[in-house]
């Protein structure tokens, strides 16, 4: 398991090659690569600022994949934060899993997405035309994160 | 002592990253921390007012009103979290 936060750009392919070539038993490897838009609720967005909470934020992330690696038959994972000043089409976040099977990999790496999402104290502050704001939290990154404690249909 | 750490838009406002101080004598949980930050008014009364979405975090781990707070405690506040 490796977590990693920093202000500088991540390579996918030199990555995900990191993390799948040591282990001959990695059948697939699922990757998510967040950006930044330029557009968010209408208004040009020209730069935004990624801030967090050094300490916890790697606490949470861990707990986080411990939790996805009891629900499923995973080999190891990887999650990239960035934070800082960043651009429209910045690559912000990677989270990458590896299984011997894809289905693990699949539903594991869109897990530890949605509890990204709500759970890791990173903050957006966003620099539009009309100036600088702190980005609200969604419903529906919270329902997201909700949906994987319904009972197993 | 225990230390309060600020973030996001609650750092902006409170023009404050962190400080330390003393558990108040009357200072059990992080409700009543909450209230004791409260009563400093202005910009603390406003953020922090009932049903404002405030988070606050014991020791790096998310806390409720009831979790316990305790001297050497690091507690911090910020808004719902939107990284990713």
């Amino acid at each position: 398991m490796t977590v990693r936060i920093q202000t500088e750009d991540f390579d996918l392919g030199a990555e995900i090659l990191d993390l799948r070539r040591s282990n001959t038993s990695i059948g697939a490897v699922a990757s998510f690569v967040g950006l930044v838009r330029d557009l968010n609720h209408g208004t040009t967005v020209a730069e935004m600022t990624l801030e967090h909470y050094p300490g916890m934020t790697e606490k949470a992330l861990a707990e986080i994949v411990g939790e996805a690696k009891q629900r499923w038959n995973i080999i190891d994972t990887l999650v990239i934060h960035r934070i800082g000043p960043l651009k429209p089409t910045d690559q912000i976040v990677l989270v990458a899993v590896s299984s011997a099977h894809r289905g693990d990999a699949f539903a594991a790496c869109e897990f530890i997405m949605d509890y990204l999402k709500t759970r890791a104290p990173f903050w957006k502050k966003e620099q539009t035309e009309a100036g600088a704001h702190w980005v609200d939290a969604r419903e529906s990154d919270e329902a997201a994160a909700q949906r994987w404690n319904a009972p197993p249909r | 002592m225990i230390t309060l750490l600020y973030f996001a838009r609650l750092r902006e406002t409170f023009g404050l990253s962190s400080e330390q101080t003393n558990l108040p004598a009357d200072v059990a949980d992080v409700g009543s921390l909450t209230e004791w930050l409260r009563q400093r008014g202005g910009a603390w009364q406003e953020e922090l007012a009932h049903g404002r979405p405030v988070r606050v975090a014991v020791n790096q781990d998310m806390a409720t009103p009831d979790t316990v707070v305790r001297d050497g405690d690091e507690i911090a506040f910020f808004p719902p979290v939107t990284g990713g």
